[in-house]
Formats: C-alpha cells, sequence, structure tokens
C-alpha cells in the first residue's frame, strides 16, 4: 500500500494503477468544474462575451464564473477577438505566464483562423503561435454555441490523465541546472 | 550652517522640522490586455506618486486593416467590414457608410427606409449606451447595474435578431434603403421590450446615479472645459458633457430626425458624471424617438426600386432577361458608384462618424477613409487626466467608450 501510494505520488510513468486512474477522474472532475477563466478580449466578440457572463447566459453554471485577470491565477486562456499581429506577442507571453495545467478556447472566426480579416495586420488564426483546445466558430458566436464549446471542452479534460503531483522526484545528488522548468520537471 | 539642504525639488515654505526627499516619477505601463480597460490600448504612464504626469496612450492592437480590406471588395461587401467599427452599435455605422454612398451616388432612399434607419439606429445607440453604463459601474465595482444593462440589450438584442437575423454584426442595410421590411408583429414587440427596457434603466439610475461611491468616482474627474472639447475634435456626448450644444441629429438632420420631438440633453461641468448622465438621458429620449417612428410610419416600398442599385426581385430574376441581366451584373461587377468623392457623417453614439469615400467609377471602393467618433477622445485623454489620480484614469477612460474596432481602422 505505501510503496504504491509513493509510486503515485512520485512517478509518472507508472500512472496505470487503479487508485491513479480514480485519482485521475477525481482530479479531471474537479478540474473541468472550476475554470478560473482568463478572457482575453479584444474585440466585437467580447460582447458577446459579456452577454455570456450576464444573468441570461450565466455562464457560472457551467463553473467558469470567475474570470482572472491575472494569467497567473488563470487555467483557462479564452481568446475573444481579433488578434492582430501587433498583439500576438502579448497573447503569447500571457499563454506562457499560465500554469499548468492550462487550456484554451479560441472564440470567434478571428482567433480560430483570422475570420475575413484575410489581410496584412491580422494573424491567420492564434494556432499559429499557441496551442488551442476547442475552437467556437460564428462572428460573434452566439453564446449558446459558446457554451457548447466549454461543455466540449469540459469532456477533454475529464478524459484527459491527470496526476496529484506532477513532477519527478528531486534527485539528490544533481545539481539542478540552470533553466530547469519545476513544473513539468523538463529539462530545458 | 543651514539646518536643511536644499534637495532638487525643494522649494517653498522650508520648515526645519519636514524631511523633504526629492522623488523621482515612475513609469507604468498598463494594458493592452488589462482587467479595467475595455478595449485593447495601452497606456505608458509617468506618475509622481500617484498623480499622472504624462500619459501616452499607445493604440494599434485592434487595427484590421479595414480601410485597405473594403478597397479590395464591392461597396455592398465594405458593409460587414463597417458593422465591426463600432462593434456594439453596428447599424449606425452601417447606415452612416450607406449614407455617404448614397450621396456618392445621388439616391434618395424612400421615407419608409428612412424611418427603419432611424429607429434601428436608435436601437442600436440604446444598446451601446447601455453597455458604456454598464461597464462603466462595473469597472466601479457595482455588478449589479451591469447585469441590468446585460439583460435590457439581451432584449434588444432579440428584436434586433428577429429584424435583421443578426444580434450584433447585423449588415442590414443596403445601398438604397434596407435589406426587408419590418417583421409582422414586431412593432408591437419593440413596444413591449422597449417598456421592459425602460424599466431596467430606472433600476441602474437608481442603484448609480446618487451612489456614494459612484459620484466620488465620477464627479469631477477627467474634466474638460468647452473650448478644449472644441479644440481637441471631440463629438458626441463627450463634447455635450462639456456643455456644448452640438447633436448633428439636430445641428444636420438626416434621414427623419427633422420630424421627430427629441431633446439634446447637455452637461455643465464636463466631468465623467456628466457624461454618464448624458447617456442615460439620451437613452430615454432614443427611446421615445422609437416609439415617435412606429407612430409616424407609414407602408412603402423599403428600398428604391432601381436594378443599377439594388437586386432585382426574385420573380423578375427568374422570368424576365432584364432581372437576370440586372442580377447579374451587379453580383458579377458589384454596384457602379459614379465617379467623384464625398464626405458624409451621421451621429453615432459615440460622436460623429465621418466618411470619406473616392468612387472611380468601378464596383469598388478606391478609398475609403472613415473618421471615427473615437480617436479624437483617445487623444483628449492625456489632457483630462493630466495631474489626476491614477484612479482616475479608470472611469475617464470609461466614459469616453473607446471601441477598438473604430479607433484602428
Ligand atoms: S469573429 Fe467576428 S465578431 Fe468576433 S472579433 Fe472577429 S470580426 Fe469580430
Amino acid at each position: 500500500m505505501a510503496e504504491n501510494f509513493q509510486a503515485i505520488t512520485t512517478r509518472r510513468e507508472e500512472a496505470q494503477g487503479f487508485i491513479e486512474r480514480m485519482v485521475s477522474r477525481g482530479l479531471g472532475w474537479a478540474r473541468k468544474y472550476s475554470l478560473f477563466q482568463y478572457p482575453f478580449v479584444t474585440a466585437c466578440c467580447g460582447m458577446e462575451y459579456m452577454s455570456m457572463a450576464g444573468a441570461r447566459y450565466d455562464i457560472a453554471r457551467f463553473g467558469a464564473e470567475f474570470p482572472r485577470f491575472s494569467p497567473r491565477q488563470a487555467d483557462l486562456l479564452m481568446v475573444v477577438g481579433t488578434v492582430n499581429l501587433k498583439q500576438a506577442p502579448i497573447l503569447k507571453r500571457v499563454y506562457e505566464q499560465m500554469a499548468e495545467p492550462k487550456w484554451v478556447i479560441a472564440f470567434g472566426v478571428c482567433a480560430s483562423s483570422g475570420g475575413f480579416y484575410d489581410n496584412y495586420a491580422v494573424l491567420q488564426g492564434i494556432d499559429k503561435i499557441i496551442p488551442v483546445d476547442v475552437y467556437i466558430p460564428g462572428c460573434p458566436p452566439r453564446p449558446e454555441q459558446v457554451l457548447d464549446g466549454l461543455i466540449l471542452l469540459q469532456e477533454k479534460i475529464q478524459a484527459q490523465s491527470h496526476k496529484l503531483i506532477d513532477r519527478h522526484p528531486p534527485e539528490p545528488e544533481l545539481v539542478r541546472p540552470a533553466g530547469r522548468d519545476l513544473v513539468s520537471g523538463v529539462n530545458k | 550652517m543651514p539646518v536643511q539642504r536644499d534637495f532638487e525639488g525643494a522649494s517653498g515654505a522650508d520648515s526645519a522640522l519636514e524631511a523633504r526627499l526629492p522623488t523621482k516619477t515612475m513609469s507604468l505601463n498598463m494594458g493592452p490586455s488589462h482587467p479595467a480597460s475595455h478595449g485593447t490600448v495601452r497606456f505608458n504612464i509617468e506618475l509622481d506618486g500617484e498623480n499622472i504626469v504624462k500619459l501616452d496612450p499607445e493604440i494599434g492592437f485592434l487595427h484590421r486593416g479595414f480601410e485597405k480590406s473594403c478597397e479590395n471588395v464591392s461597396w455592398t461587401q465594405c458593409l460587414p467590414y463597417t458593422d465591426r467599427l463600432n462593434y456594439v452599435s453596428a447599424m449606425c455605422n452601417n447606415f452612416g457608410f450607406l449614407s455617404a454612398v448614397e450621396k456618392l451616388a445621388g439616391i434618395e432612399i424612400p421615407e419608409r427606409a428612412k424611418f427603419i434607419r432611424t429607429l434601428a439606429a436608435e436601437l442600436h445607440r440604446v444598446c451601446d449606451h447601455l453597455t458604456c453604463c454598464g461597464a462603466m459601474a462595473l469597472e466601479l465595482g457595482g455588478f449589479a447595474p451591469f447585469l441590468y444593462a446585460i439583460e435590457a440589450r439581451e432584449l434588444l438584442w432579440d428584436r434586433v435578431a428577429e429584424l435583421t437575423g443578426a444580434r450584433l454584426t447585423t449588415s442590414y442595410g443596403r445601398i438604397g434603403g434596407v435589406d426587408r421590411d419590418l417583421p409582422e408583429g414586431w412593432e408591437k414587440k419593440v413596444r413591449d421590450t422597449l417598456e421592459k427596457v425602460q424599466e431596467f434603466r430606472a433600476e441602474m439610475d437608481a442603484l448609480l446615479t446618487h451612489n456614494r461611491i459612484f459620484l466620488d468616482r465620477t464627479r469631477g474627474t477627467g474634466v474638460m472645459s468647452a473650448e478644449d472639447a472644441v479644440d481637441y475634435g471631440f463629438t458626441g456626448p463627450m463634447l455635450r458633457a462639456s456643455g456644448v450644444d452640438y447633436d448633428i441629429r439636430k445641428a444636420h438632420p438626416y434621414w427623419v430626425y427633422d420630424q421627430l420631438d427629441f431633446k439634446v440633453p447637455l452637461g455643465t461641468t464636463g466631468d465623467n458624471y456628466d457624461r454618464y448622465y448624458i447617456r442615460m438621458m439620451e437613452m430615454a429620449e432614443s427611446i421615445s424617438m422609437i416609439e415617435q417612428c412606429f407612430d409616424k410610419m407609414k407602408p412603402g416600398p423599403h428600398i428604391i426600386d432601381d436594378w443599377r442599385y439594388v437586386l432585382p426581385p426574385k420573380p423578375q430574376v427568374y422570368s424576365t432577361i432584364e432581372g437576370v441581366i440586372g442580377h447579374f451584373k451587379i453580383v458579377m461587377e458589384g454596384i457602379k458608384i459614379p465617379k467623384g468623392e464625398c464626405y458624409a457623417y451621421t451621429e453615432t453614439p459615440n460622436g460623429e462618424l465621418g466618411w470619406y469615400l473616392v468612387s472611380d467609377g468601378s464596383g469598388r471602393p478606391y478609398k475609403v477613409h472613415c473618421r471615427a467618433p473615437g480617436i479624437q477622445l483617445v487623444g483628449g485623454l492625456e489632457h483630462m487626466v493630466k495631474g489626476s489620480l491614477l484612479p482616475d484614469l479608470i472611469p475617464t477612460f470609461d466614459a469616453i467608450n473607446m471601441i477598438g474596432g473604430e479607433v484602428e481602422q
């Protein structure tokens, strides 16, 4: 039992056991219903974003109520509206500042593909710079569509595997190399 | 030996008991993704303590190549782009652009189309003001007024969706009129909705207008004198808050504004509170204007009958050769607007929306330039907040109601 327990808390390669699956499912359940979002609102789609936060569509019903305006406290990045080339590095920076686990929703066609702004100024889809989990089409999408997208994301989160502690145990005799990413435990 | 050393910046009556320390200004970067700014803009602020010494707004984070895009498409295809200028009141932009095109082509639109344009534009004006006031309340810490505003806007958008098919980006106008007539039974629904909106508006009014916190944050902040407002090129509610009686709907009436009875609310001090309150009053005026439009409207065509500018009705297209040719020419070549240039302007919720158009006689615009109301307002921001506290920037910026889409064409 004790061995087992250590295994699930420390060794990511061995996440196969029964308890781990239960833990993963439980964590998935907890994570999908407590999405703290960072609304990266730039353009017209923001109006529908406001509607969605309003009383009628009420995104709070899906546990994604609370916008956090600090990327460090958010785990869902909602890119709402057009991202142009001047904005793109900022979006990337915001994404990089978010802690794992994190997900991204592209809200509207502009964020998904550049929309009908097929010109010199606009980034043709945010997936050129950051990974996207769910794309919501529409110019702007209706709030129902957005909620549907959110439910899709929740299903996706539930199906992913989650770990209780997502890192390797510290290796005692090793001096920690510079540039080591403590969160994912990957050496850069 | 002097007790106090003369530091830089220490002047006036020095007392031996006061330690005067030289202060340095601090530069602060705010935005472009900031919780308290609805609109992507970056402020480079220089602060002395908490007072703003210098403020440099940097725009361009929503530049979408609007003017250039318009030159690559036909005149009708420009409409979706104009929707997304001030996306909170799409129809005002839409019809404003069409007015300019019609001026260039010398078209007079039918009376009923004028009424429909007026009332639809006023509907969207209410939406815009609701959003502005609600967002202002939200950013000053009041969530409830925002919810009322959004719910009222939601009701209006339902009506807009029935009329145009879209909630936000409508593309409802056409050269020579509007796309389709009012739906059946729509008038009754709108009247009911407006009553409800009035209730929500009254609720917001009760929550905000005499609210101590709201008053403290908005009264006396971001003051702009009438002369300065004119000098900076302000228009719309921002100009009227400073006490200048200029509303294009009154000064140079277009469509049917000369037949309607409405007042232009004016401010006295030019502070943020006046700007807020003018918007609240204008909402009431707009609602009464919509009702007057319904009263005065008569049945008739909603678009001109000229196949050079308007698609022929479908039965004609399918049964007559003229109809087919008319349809074909418009679809394939675009609507041909005579050679020339013009400037036309309308009053949008934020102020004067001007269009300078050049046509070379082909199916596409040669040049489209938009004089958006927002850009002058952002330009005047430094003047309004210079010397005041940093927190005053928030209500001032909200009162400007900067919409990225129109500022950064
Ligand atoms: S998808 Fe459409 S509504 Fe949304 S930001 Fe782009 S242009 Fe605006």
